[in-house]
Parts: C-alpha cells; sequence; structure tokens
C-alpha cells in the first residue's frame, strides 16, 4: 500500500536490491578486512567464525560486490555525469554542509557531492578489486614486489572508502527523507523539489 | 611451535608487552659456507628431528634437490658455480629462516600470537594461530616463509626452538659432520667467525667477511662468506637486506593514522548532526504542494 500514491518513484525494486547486495557485501568486507588492518579490529574475526574463516571469506564476498558494483556502474553511469552546475554545487558544498541550502544551484537526480562520490566509489572499488586479486594467495601468485605494492594499496583505498561510506551514509540520514528511496523506492514530492528540482520538474512536468 | 613461553620478546599484531619476564642468552647459528661440503646432512636432519617428509620431487639436473624451500622442507643447500680469478668456486649455501632481530614477517603478520620472536633471538611460527593470509611471505626480505598446500599454514625453520629450549643445539648443527654448522651464544658465534675470517683472509679471500647485515638489526643466522663483499654470488643471498619500505608503510605509522582519520569521519557526522541539526524538507514546500493538490 503506497502511503501517497502522489510520491515520487526514485529507485526501482532491481536498483533497490542491487544497492542492497552492494551495501551488504561492503559492510562484511570492511569488518572483516580492519580485522586485518589493525590488531584492534582482530576481535571482528568472531563474526566470520575465526580469523581462518574470515581470510578465506573476505575475497569470496568481494568478487560479490565487485559483480554487484559492476552492474550498479551501468545502471547509474549515465546519470552521474558531471555538468557545470554540479562544479558549482561542489564549489558551495560548505553553505550545503552549514545546513543551508535554500540557495544551492538547481540539482538534478543527483547533486555534484552525489556524483563526486559515484565517481570515487568507482574507482575505489576498481583498485580495491585489481589490489586484492594481487593479494589473494589461495589463488595467485605475483612478485613480492607486486604483493607488497598491492597490500599498501589495499589498505590505503579501503580506509578511504570506508570513511567515503561513513559520509554516504550519514548523508542518508542527515538529509530526512531519503533512506526511505533505497528502502521502499519513493520519496515525498517536497523533498524532491527541495533537493533535486531540476529532477523534480522532469518528472512532473512542472 | 613451542611451549608456553616467558621469554618472548615480541608477538605479531599483539599492542601489550608479551610474558618477557624471563630473560635468556641471545643465540646464533653461524654456517661457515667455506667449510661446508654440500652433503645436505641438515636436511636430512631437519626432517628426521621436525619429523617432516616432503614429497620425493623431480631431478632438475643440479645439485639443489629440493630445488626450493617447501612447507615441508625448512632448509635447503643452495649451490653455485662462479669463477673467481679463473678458478671455478662452489659455493654452498645453506639457505633458511635468518631469524632477523627485526623480523618483517613478524611486523606484517596481522594474527595475534602467530609469530613469536623469544629473547633468545629465534623467531618461531606458531601455525594453531596463524590465517593462512600469507602476509609474512610479503614481509620477508629474505623469501622463505612457505605456506602449506595441504593445511594453509605458513611454515618455515624454527631454530629448532624447541631443542634450543632444552640447552640442545638445533638438529643441522648436531649433525654437520664438517663444522659448518656451529650454535652457540650470539658473541660466541661473532668470536668464532672471526677466527675464520683471519683463516681465510690468510688463504687469500681477502674479502672473507661476516654476513649480519645491520638492515634487519643483524640475525640469528649468520654466514662466513668468503666473498663476504658480494653476497649476492651465493644464489643471490640480499646484499643489503631490510624490511621493504611499503611493508613499513603498510603496517607501520598509516596504520594508527587511518584507524583515527576513519573514527574522526564517523564522530564528525555525529556531531554535525548533532551541532547543525537535520536537512529536513521544508514546512512551506509541504504546504505549497498541499494547496496545489486541494485546487
Amino acid at each position: 500500500m503506497i502511503r501517497n500514491p502522489k510520491d515520487l518513484q526514485r529507485y526501482t525494486a532491481e536498483e533497490r536490491a542491487n544497492h542492497w547486495i552492494v551495501g551488504i557485501c561492503f559492510i562484511l568486507l570492511a569488518l572483516s578486512g580492519l580485522a586485518f588492518f589493525h590488531p584492534a579490529f582482530y576481535p571482528l574475526t568472531q563474526l566470520f567464525g575465526g580469523g581462518v574463516w574470515a581470510r578465506i571469506l573476505h575475497p569470496i564476498i568481494g568478487w560479490l560486490m565487485m559483480i554487484g558494483f559492476v552492474v550498479m556502474y551501468f545502471r547509474f553511469k549515465a546519470l552521474n555525469r558531471m555538468e557545470p552546475a554540479d562544479r558549482e554545487w561542489l564549489d558551495r558544498v560548505g553553505e550545503m554542509m552549514d545546513g543551508n541550502d535554500h540557495n544551492m544551484p538547481e540539482q538534478g537526480k543527483y547533486n555534484g557531492g552525489q556524483k563526486a562520490m559515484f565517481w570515487a566509489m568507482s574507482v575505489c572499488m576498481l583498485l580495491l578489486f585489481v589490489s586484492g586479486i594481487i593479494l589473494w594467495r589461495a589463488y595467485f601468485s605475483f612478485p613480492v614486489d607486486v604483493v607488497r605494492l598491492g597490500a599498501v594499496v589495499h589498505a590505503a583505498v579501503a580506509a578511504i572508502m570506508i570513511a567515503m561510506i561513513f559520509v554516504h551514509v550519514y548523508a542518508a540520514l542527515w538529509v530526512r527523507g531519503t533512506v526511505r528511496a533505497m528502502v521502499y523506492g519513493t520519496v515525498t514530492r517536497a523533498w524532491a523539489k527541495q533537493h533535486h528540482r531540476a529532477w523534480y520538474r522532469q518528472v512532473t512536468g512542472k | 611451535m613451542a611451549l608456553q613461553s616467558l621469554d618472548i620478546a615480541r608477538r605479531s599484531a599483539t599492542t601489550t608487552p608479551a610474558p618477557g619476564v624471563r630473560q635468556t642468552t641471545e643465540v646464533a647459528k653461524l654456517i661457515d659456507v667455506s667449510t661446508c661440503i654440500g652433503c645436505k646432512a641438515c636436511q636430512a636432519a631437519c626432517m628426521e628431528w621436525n619429523d617432516i617428509r616432503d614429497e620425493v620431487g623431480i631431478n632438475h639436473g643440479v645439485y639443489d634437490n629440493p630445488i626450493d624451500l617447501t612447507a615441508k622442507s625448512w632448509t635447503v643447500m643452495r649451490f653455485a658455480e662462479v669463477e673467481e680469478k679463473g678458478k671455478l668456486e662452489w659455493l654452498i649455501r645453506k639457505d633458511g629462516c635468518m631469524h632477523c632481530a627485526d623480523p618483517g614477517c613478524l611486523k606484517a603478520c596481522p594474527a595475534p600470537g602467530a609469530i613469536i620472536q623469544y629473547a633468545n633471538g629465534i623467531v618461531d611460527f606458531h601455525q594453531e594461530n596463524c590465517i593462512g593470509c600469507g602476509y609474512c611471505i610479503t614481509g620477508c626480505p629474505f623469501n622463505i616463509p612457505r605456506i602449506s598446500q595441504e593445511d594453509s599454514k605458513a611454515y618455515k625453520c624454527s631454530l629448532c626452538s624447541d631443542r634450543v629450549a632444552v640447552g640442545q643445539a638445533p638438529a643441522c648443527a648436531k649433525v654437520c659432520p664438517t663444522g659448518a654448522i656451529q650454535f652457540g651464544s650470539k658473541e660466541q658465534m661473532k668470536d668464532y667467525a672471526a677466527k675464520r675470517i683471519v683463516d681465510l683472509k690468510s688463504r687469500g679471500y681477502d674479502k672473507a667477511g661476516l654476513y649480519d647485515p645491520a638492515g634487519v638489526g643483524g640475525t640469528h643466522v649468520m654466514y662466513v662468506l668468503h666473498h663476504a663483499d658480494r653476497p649476492e654470488l651465493y644464489k643471490g643471498l640480499p646484499n643489503d637486506p631490510s624490511i621493504s619500505p611499503l611493508v613499513s608503510l603498510w603496517k607501520g605509522f598509516a596504520k594508527p593514522l587511518a584507524t583515527v582519520a576513519m573514527a574522526a569521519v564517523a564522530l564528525g557526522s555525529l556531531f554535525h548532526y548533532v551541532m547543525k541539526g537535520p536537512n529536513e524538507v521544508s514546512k512551506e514546500l509541504e504546504d505549497e504542494l498541499e494547496k496545489e493538490d486541494a485546487k
């Protein structure tokens, strides 16, 4: 039952399922990966059945995330093309952070910050995948210097990625009425008009 | 693998002190390459004491057998034929863990207690804590640890930590028929090496010297080399080994720094919410849309 038939459809069921497959994989990967990153996090391996299981499962979940992300990348890449209005939005992101978003430039389905995040995540995913393969000793064997570089890249990019996901999740929680878009697919018209006016006009024809 | 110990100097992936009330003498194994005859008694003794038998492999057309270290062969003799001053020299080096004072394997290991360094200098793998990630291989400057295909645990020479703990010399030193493998305190071994070097120099090897590389803080397996200026002659013994800067970066200051940075972003988000409040849809806009609907 739809609460209000005038709500706007932001994500289809397939898009939502795709996003959450990637999201769940990411959480599992972050927890198991942090366990190997610093001894303080090693107890997290218990969530996976111990250190050996965490080591076995981490790369397999990594594959799943990569496949899920590639599908998501092709779903959303056209919508994330950077435009001049996005650059202006990014230049004035301070105002947005300050909670004063009334004078921000009009945004389409995604704002400049979301687009920047999309591309940054795509680059991080690629780096994590390549360096992860290099580190996967159970199935691959690379020269030791390549593995050493891979280990640094994997750890550094993962740390950046975790920080970006914190921002991604926080942004969704901070901007009220956003989470429902990724949970059951719709947003209110007022939400769309306030945060993504160009998209609002496009879908409503107003 | 060893028994409960009170003389642990360092423990992998552990940020608090390990049990270390018992102080023991720093030990070392000295391998005098100039008196080694390549009989491989040390390889046989290693198999026997540790009670591990490697697969019978194939002959590669050289004396090296097996051709490389494996999870079941913790030491191998490496045979190098080099020409020096118009003469053939057969340089035979017993390869295996060097037991570095600053062990790259231990630094890289993410599993608490999988790698232990004892106060006597022995670096030992505790396979029951090993998770099989292979980071020790990444950390090692000498390419020593091997992951077993059978149980996915890392293995290498233990310097017979079980024998040393009860006052015995390692099996390889015990069995060496020419005395090319000596074992004792590190100081004694250095003194012994000094005598050997004097002898070698008197016989025309003016570059003879001790291999105890400072880049890894010194080692607890040392070599007497006739050509100490060119260790690479001995089947690629590294000239100036040290833990790769990439490993130091990965496992050094960057780790706590990144942990703090990630925590800062999470906490920053929370405080942003607390201080700026949520970004809500404006009432004005909602009312405006409602009015439109009413028309």
